[in-house]
């Protein structure tokens, strides 16, 4: 193949997992900004989506698209009732003490991690795609549903942006990511909104895996590259800013799907921690964040 | 209309507030006065709800909102002006006040949300032009007036001002004066803190000293503006 058709599949390929990624590292953010919790489980939340995903496909032995479609409704509630439950038992009894949460949310990062390898077991297992439909272009056939999964990424952001921007949910939580007191002084619940947003967070990460699942197999060490990566994309778009975590995400995305086709995976992770390292540097807030005042 | 009993409350092992007591009355400026330090703005969280009282009881209209949680102040018809504005400054002006209207309607108070978006914004024509903008890029002035527009919205019937002209042009201190003059004629109770006397004693229709953390004697305004001598014992001279 010639090095332009090549270099499309490798584009194409970043796109997805672009597309993932910034679903993915939009919960870590949304979690961090509103709640200033740096939640290290959430790559373990990602994986959580993945195995019940592949748990309901397997389980209802229905057609592969009806069996996603319940996928990806009920995964991302499973995912969100336990984390809204997690943010109960834990997090409000340590207050959000910063130090204190980074070990609490390593703590839940294991205990899911293992509750996933004694239940569901050490295999790697497949969830079918729910259409076999192949895009065919003068040089390659190309799966349909990795365009769906862009698609669908696409369409979850801007739901996530209209949620946040355009309702009155969405006013409340950005209300108490600027001031909780005053937020407190009229009338928000802000410990109601803390809860729905580290389950929210924990949903965007379930559904991001449920989307990956019939790429990748869903497997309980899983959550290891996604919590990399969206640690990586929210430092580089600024903490608790939406445009720049989709940028980062974008950008870092792509250069791994390309550089990995390329070069090599693991030359892909070093460029990307090499990027925060300057991001750290050069513009400690991030690409959008805020400057402290 | 806001009657507080005998609170105590204070920030960890530190305790600001000892038998602090108020009553404010609907129609009426009480107008907390004393030194820096002396426990008026936690005065003002407390009854809020953003402090927790040791003890006493912080009475709305016969509710006793102190042992309830925070958000449940604004819903009791409290509404607040912080200190220092507080505003939700990356978010435009209408999303401020849509805050307020949004703790009005939990409360279900007064009329529906635009009428009392509109009511708000007829003490403030100058916001209606800035609707969009965010509110950190107001004037201070401007900024005043949100913070006071918004604590409007959900149509309080007890306000609490915390040094609301601080650091203000003199035009916009006589604006905020009358808006603060017209909600008295409303028969909202009001509770000021403000530091300069000359402003109490033209607004206030009370005047409660507060002296490390105790509330000690109420007068009458009139009373002070013929015995200023009783300004010095509290608040020190210079005043």
């Amino acid at each position: 193949m010639d090095f332009g058709p090549f270099f499309l599949l490798a584009a194409m390929e970043g796109a997805v997992g672009a597309a993932v990624l910034a679903v993915t590292a939009l919960g870590l953010s949304l979690v961090f900004g509103v709640m200033r919790v740096v939640n290290v489980a959430h790559g373990e939340f990602y994986m959580l989506g993945a195995v019940i995903a592949w748990w309901v496909t397997s389980l209802l032995g229905v057609h592969p698209a009806l069996g996603f479609l319940a996928a990806l409704i009920v995964s991302p509630l499973i995912v969100g009732a336990i984390a809204g439950a997690a943010e109960r038992l834990v997090l409000t009894r340590i207050h959000y003490d910063p130090e204190a949460t980074i070990v609490a949310t390593i703590g839940m990062l294991y205990i899911i991690q293992q509750a996933v390898l004694m239940t569901y077991g050490p295999d790697a297992r497949p969830v079918q795609p729910p259409f076999d439909f192949r895009i065919q272009l003068p040089w390659f056939g190309y799966s349909g549903y990795k365009l769906f999964v862009i698609l669908a990424a696409a369409l979850l952001m801007l739901a996530v942006w209209w949620g946040l921007t355009r309702t009155r949910v969405g006013l409340m939580m950005r209300a108490t990511q600027f001031d909780r007191e005053t937020a407190r002084a009229f009338a928000i619940p802000v410990d109601t909104v803390y809860g729905g947003v580290f389950a929210v967070g924990a949903m965007l990460a379930a559904l991001g895996a449920v989307l990956v699942t019939p790429i990748q197999q869903a497997h309980y060490l899983m959550g290891h590259d996604p919590l990399l990566l969206s640690f990586i994309v929210v430092i580089i778009g600024g903490l608790g800013s939406l445009r720049g975590t989709v940028l980062a995400a974008v950008i870092i995305g792509m250069s791994d799907g390309i550089i990995s086709v390329f070069f090599s995976p693991t030359l892909a992770k070093i460029i990307a921690t090499l990027a925060v390292a300057f991001v750290l540097v050069w513009r400690p807030q991030g690409l959008f964040g805020e400057r402290p005042a | 209309m806001l009657m507080v009993e005998s609170l105590d409350c204070g920030y960890g092992a530190t305790q600001v507030l000892r038998d602090f007591s108020l009553a404010v009355d609907r129609g009426e400026i009480l107008c907390l006065l004393g030194r820096n330090g002396a426990g008026k703005t936690t005065a003002l969280k407390a009854i809020m709800g953003l402090v927790k009282p040791s003890a006493g009881r912080v009475l709305v209209d016969g509710t006793d909102v102190a042992q309830l949680p925070a958000e449940a102040a604004p819903l009791h018809g409290l509404g607040y002006v912080p200190q220092g504005r507080r505003l939700f400054a990356e978010l435009s002006v209408a999303e401020n006040l849509e805050i307020g209207l949004m703790a009005g309607d939990k409360a279900g108070r007064g009329g529906p949300a635009a009428a009392r978006r509109d009511d708000a914004l007829a003490l403030f024509p100058v916001l209606r032009e800035r609707l969009n903008q965010r509110a950190g890029t107001l004037s201070g002035g401007e900024q005043q007036m949100l913070a006071i527009a918004r604590a409007l919205c959900l149509e309080p019937s007890v306000l609490l001002l915390d040094e609301p002209t601080e650091g203000l042009m003199p035009a916009m201190i006589a604006r905020i004066r009358e808006v603060v003059e017209e909600l008295r004629r409303r028969e909202v109770a009001i509770l000021l803190v403000e530091q300069r006397v000359d402003a109490v004693l033209q607004i206030a229709n009370r005047v409660l000293f507060v002296e490390n953390g105790r509330s000690r004697e109420t007068v009458e305004a009139e009373r002070l503006r013929a015995e200023p001598a009783l300004l010095d014992r509290y608040v020190g001279v210079g005043h």
